[in-house]
């Protein structure tokens, strides 16, 4: 069985692997959950790349149901079809249009299917795809077919956790929990997207940032992909490295709110002071 | 914990996903078994119990079972740590923790035995270690017992005192119980009519439902000053999750001084001239309103149960600040008024029943349901605001 060790773009940890491999070898959903930016998103690209399959995202919004992600019955190009169109509309297969769920069964070989930030949809939705998840196959009834997937899709589900998901659902997944990377995990991370980096600025870089995501009273704290920005920002703009703690240029790519700007000056004053 | 994700474990097992190593069993009982991180910490401990004192043998499967089988010793874990007072008693703990972690290292770098150092302590049982670091090894190797003697995750634990995130994690839960099961049936439902009108070949048929928003209507009171002011932090961080979960139909903020009275005041500051009878409120805000009152309602019975407490505080002699009825009496005009109220308190409730302020708050708790102010207090209490009416 091949197993997901990480990918050339993608720096996972220990932790992660295992859950991954587990979730793999177990074939249950996974189900990734973390701070924005910590790079769940991007793991379903990095095991669909290191494990050669492709790669199926379902976005989730506020307004997804689940018989989105399996079929949608087009009725109103049948009533269409059936006053103006030539062809007869017999054929109700026709008008099946299959979802993301669907497609994924569809599949002839194994995929990755990711199911994006499933907490953002309505609250009974995860209950709504138990079944289908569970067994992997959904029925059609208005032409009385039973979909079942060929292969097993690899399932992964990122959650931001704004509501919580009914536990039906979570007895069913293997279960993750991203951590805010560590100092030396977010370097090599930053590494990952910058090839010729200097390192001091990385250096001096990674410090101020920590010590800004550590200020207290942030409404929203700067993350990976921020950063990333910050040092891309700092790079093109060639600062040297020793301005940027005392002078913090830019500052506005990490902060994006008035209130952090003045927290950030407030402990700036006291660090200062003291 | 379920049937199934114990099922889904042993699968586990049976495939070897654990790879016959302690921290490979630590992952895929985590994995398969906890599905928060807010209970990753209550795992730690309890997989560091469970394993304590056990020879480190880095790959025995055999073993495993029989580890799965040997009952709990349960004589270890110092439960008054953890009763006690909670912040500072945990972070005595984690650190002595540590430093025996440390102290562990480097005596038995080279074996590779438990660590017992003796009944009475909590902490040197835990020191697993297996093989000491490995030298040039491959990966992280840390073993699971240290990871969970770590305790990464004591932050997400529920009970903890709370944070902004967490607060604002805590209100959200507000969100899930947004319904449409109240509201008027007034919102054309287009899909389904659409659907309906096509089934019903082509005959228009209007499908009409009930439109999905939050019909929350929150009034929140908080105490100012004076033995508040300790909490202060804590509490502008709820107040902060609270103006930002736009998710109310309705939010309405007042703050008072130990006791509300007859007025109540639009700022922290409590001036006269930033306030509103508190009369106006109670007929102005309907009693549909959700009422949460943050304060640690401890005061001088005085202030509490006499008329006039209030001026106790301010040494004013003015009729219209007099209170005529004690402040007591108005907590039961609003818990009259409003029949989902609740009063989160900062204090620590083992403080409850005894020590400063426990008499005001024992007489506030007979008139409204009292909570703490941690994630799972106001979990509780804003579920209790919530539940059927």
């Amino acid at each position: 069985m091949k197993e997901f060790c990480g990918s050339r773009g993608y720096v996972a940890s220990d932790d992660l692997l295992r859950s991954v491999n587990i979730a793999i070898a177990l074939q249950k959903p996974l189900l990734i959950r973390g701070e924005p930016g910590t790079g769940k998103t991007m793991l379903a690209e990095a095991v669909a790349e290191t494990l050669g399959m492709e790669l199926i995202v379902w976005n989730i919004k506020s307004t997804t149901k689940a018989q989105d992600g399996l079929y949608v019955y087009d009725t109103v190009q049948r009533l269409y079809d059936s006053q103006f169109g030539n062809e007869s509309v017999d054929q109700i297969a026709k008008y099946i249009k299959f979802g993301k769920l669907g497609t994924a069964f569809k599949k002839e070989k194994q995929v990755v299917l990711l199911i994006d930030e499933i907490d953002k949809a309505d609250l009974e939705f995860p209950n709504d795809l138990l079944w289908e998840l569970d067994k992997m196959e959904f029925y059609i009834p208005e032409t009385e077919e039973t979909v079942k997937a060929k292969v097993r899709p690899v399932v992964i589900i990122t959650s931001n956790a704004e509501k919580e998901l009914p536990d039906a659902f979570l007895r069913r997944c293997i279960f993750h929990y991203i951590n805010f990377p560590d100092q030396e995990m977010m370097e090599n991370i930053v590494r990952v997207h910058f090839e010729d980096l200097d390192h001091n600025l990385l250096r001096q870089a990674l410090k101020t940032f920590y010590s800004i995501r550590d200020l207290r009273g942030l409404q929203k704290r700067p993350s990976t992909s921020e950063l990333i920005d910050w040092i891309q920002a700092l790079q093109i703009g060639g600062i040297a490295p020793q301005r940027i703690a005392e002078e913090m240029p830019f500052v506005g790519v990490l902060l994006k709110k008035d209130e952090d700007f003045a927290v950030l000056s407030r402990g700036e004053n006291a660090k200062r002071v003291g | 914990m379920s049937l199934q994700e114990w099922f889904t474990l042993l699968e586990g097992l049976q495939l070897e996903l654990h790879e016959s190593s302690l921290t490979g069993f630590y992952h895929l009982a985590r994995a398969t078994l906890v599905k928060t991180e807010a209970d990753f910490d209550k795992f730690d401990l309890a997989f560091v119990e469970f394993f304590k004192g056990i020879k480190a043998y880095d790959e025995l499967p055999e073993e495993f079972l029989e580890w799965l089988s040997t009952p709990i010793d349960g004589s270890y874990f110092d439960q008054e740590a953890f009763a006690g007072d909670a912040k500072l008693d945990m972070e005595e703990l984690r650190r002595k923790f540590e430093e025996r972690l440390k102290e562990q290292n480097e005596r038995h770098d080279g074996g590779n035995y438990w660590v017992g150092t003796g009944g009475t302590s909590p902490f040197g049982n835990s020191g697993y270690h297996p093989g000491g670091i490995r030298v040039g090894g491959a990966g992280i190797s840390q073993s699971a017992l240290k990871i969970a003697g770590e305790r990464n995750y004591r932050d997400f634990r529920e009970d903890n005192v709370l944070e902004d995130r967490q607060f604002q994690m805590a209100f959200r839960s507000l969100r899930q119980f947004s319904s449409n099961e109240d509201g008027p049936i007034d919102e054309l439902k287009l899909d389904e009519t659409i659907d309906k009108t096509c089934k019903n070949a082509g005959k228009l048929k209007l499908v009409f439902g009930r439109p999905r928003r939050n019909a929350v209507k929150l009034l929140v009171l908080f105490d100012s000053g004076g033995s508040m002011w300790r909490y202060a932090k804590l509490c502008s961080s709820l107040f902060q999750a609270a103006s930002k979960s736009n998710h109310f139909k309705d939010l309405k903020t007042y703050y008072f001084h130990n006791c509300f009275y007859n007025r109540l005041y639009t700022t922290p500051y409590c001036t006269d001239v930033e306030s509103v009878e508190t009369d106006w409120v109670l007929q102005n805000l309907k009693s549909d309103y959700r009422v949460i009152v943050v304060g640690d309602a401890s005061m001088d019975p005085y202030e509490l149960l006499k008329p006039g407490g209030c001026l106790y505080y301010y040494h004013y002699n003015d009729d219209n600040r007099y209170n005529k009825e004690p402040g007591i009496e108005w907590v039961r005009r609003f818990s009259k008024r409003y029949k989902k109220m609740i009063w989160i308190n900062p204090v620590d409730p083992s403080k409850w029943e005894s020590g400063h302020g426990s008499t005001t708050i024992k007489k506030i708790k007979e008139e409204v349901p009292m909570y703490h102010l941690s994630v799972d207090g106001l979990q509780a209490g804003l579920k209790s605001l919530i539940a059927a009416r």
